[in-house]
């Protein structure tokens, strides 16, 4: 069947292929890019495992095609880290033990940092409000809640 | 799960989009957020040989008052309207609606148009809409033509759009003084399709008595079911504490569930009852205050 010719930008650098229609974003970022810190969890819209930023906004990857990311932005939790310094939201999950198993982790940190981009104040309610379309099986979110909170005190104290 | 293949389109208008559509016929799907759309091709539940994405037609998002009507752009995403302040402020059963469906990140690609036009009778905005007296916008080859909502949804996952047409804007009336509405939505957890859901919208005469309402229920039927006789009851009554429990056990007697694992029909026609007595409330409440 069809394919297509996609230019993304994953992590602000530019990525090219040749798709075929039903290629999925997330199966695009795990199998032509090798970027696996992006998880499939359930596959069926539900988990937020996949989540990633597109054009700032944050998806579920296994719910978009590759050829709907042509021409535009994605960030996976590869492109948090910066010049070896971890994000705020990185450091906040580490500080506040913000996982067990980590399936969820990537999925957590990439719709809570877009949290923060747009509310970088957010009550706990706000917080839970955002999370509330990823799934966690290990912590029963207080400690996720206590990392973003963690993430957004550091990030005010940092201005 | 990786869907059947099939050929995909990207048009840069409106009038190409319809040329596919007509094109490929019942070969082809309109591809808005995918929300809906792509999950049943994982799955396999439905198959098409070529998706037409909408997603680069310019000018199919907005949300504006204009001509006595608010217009709502067929490819507005969920998370648009939930963070609108008209539609907080002027039209809250929408923004109940918008904050209810699916999870935010699922909102931020999932599209109103879609959400009625995939005619599943499980989604939240058919019921807001019938609630609203609402119009859809239906652009074909000829043109636009308007469809009132209440002959859109023709079956389970049908509606009146011909294969050509796309649902390119919705149409609510603008609502006259001391209106108010609101939608209240039953579901086991977040990104859960209902166990039901209640849609009202109420106007209030200047006496304090209901001149129109408006009453539809999410997932109580194989379409979106007005419940007719509750609306007919309220006319003319004060809306208090006898008038809802009288409107909502009409409205509980006009849902026709099936059974599943969220409910028996016993339960679900008893929450159907339930929720419409909130949701009548609350627009009252609204409608007093406006």
């Amino acid at each position: 069947m069809a394919r297509h010719k996609i230019h993304v930008t994953v992590n602000g650098a530019a990525a090219e292929a040749e798709v075929e229609s039903r290629l999925l974003l997330v199966h695009f970022l795990r199998e032509n890019l090798r970027l696996t810190g992006t998880h499939i969890g359930c596959d069926t819209t539900h988990c937020g495992a996949c989540t990633v930023l597109l054009d700032g906004v944050p998806v579920k990857s296994c719910t978009v095609l590759a050829v709907q990311a042509d021409g535009r932005q994605v960030m996976t939790v590869e492109g948090l880290e910066k010049d070896g310094k971890l994000h705020p939201i990185q450091e906040g999950f580490f500080q506040e033990h913000g996982l067990q198993c980590g399936y969820c982790t990537p999925g957590m940190m990439m719709t809570s940092s877009a949290l923060l981009a747009s509310n970088p104040d957010p009550t706990e309610a706000d917080i839970r409000r955002a999370i509330s379309g990823n799934l966690c099986r290990c912590t029963g979110y207080v400690n996720i809640v206590k990392s973003v909170q963690h993430a957004a005190a550091a990030a005010r104290t940092a201005k | 799960m990786i869907p059947a293949s099939f050929d995909y389109h990207s048009p840069a208008t409106l009038a190409e989009a319809i040329e596919l559509l007509g094109r490929y016929r019942d070969d082809a799907k309109v591809l808005s957020g995918g929300q809906s759309l792509l999950p049943l091709l994982k799955l396999r539940l439905g198959s098409a040989g070529h998706l037409v994405d909408i997603g680069k037609i310019p000018d199919l998002e907005y949300v504006r008052e204009d001509g006595g009507y608010l217009k709502i752009g067929g490819r507005t995403r969920e998370t648009a309207l939930e963070h609108s302040d008209l539609i907080r402020k002027k039209y809250p059963i929408l923004a109940d609606t918008a904050a209810v469906i699916a999870d935010p990140l699922v909102r931020n690609l999932a599209t109103v148009g879609g959400n009625l036009a995939h005619g599943d009778p499980a989604n939240d905005h058919p019921a807001t809409m019938m609630a609203l007296a609402a119009r859809v916008v239906a652009t074909g080859p000829k043109g636009a033509r308007t469809i009132p909502i209440d002959q859109f949804f023709t079956g389970l996952f049908s509606t009146a759009l011909a294969p050509d047409e796309i649902l390119t804007e919705i149409q609510v009336p603008v609502p006259p003084p001391k209106s108010g509405g609101a939608y209240v939505k039953l579901e086991r957890k977040v990104g859960d399709f209902a166990t039901a859901a209640a849609a009202a919208q109420v106007t209030l005469s200047a006496g304090g008595e209901i001149q129109r309402a408006g009453i539809a229920l999410t997932n109580a039927g194989p379409t979106p079911i007005r419940a007719a006789a509750a609306e007919k009851f309220l006319q003319g009554k004060k809306g208090d504490a006898a008038a809802i429990a009288e409107a909502s056990r009409l409205a509980g007697e006009a849902a026709d569930p099936s059974p599943d694992r969220r409910g028996s029909v016993e339960y679900k026609k008893n929450m159907a009852r339930v929720l419409t007595a909130r949701a009548l409330a609350k627009a009252i409440a609204r409608a007093q205050g406006a």
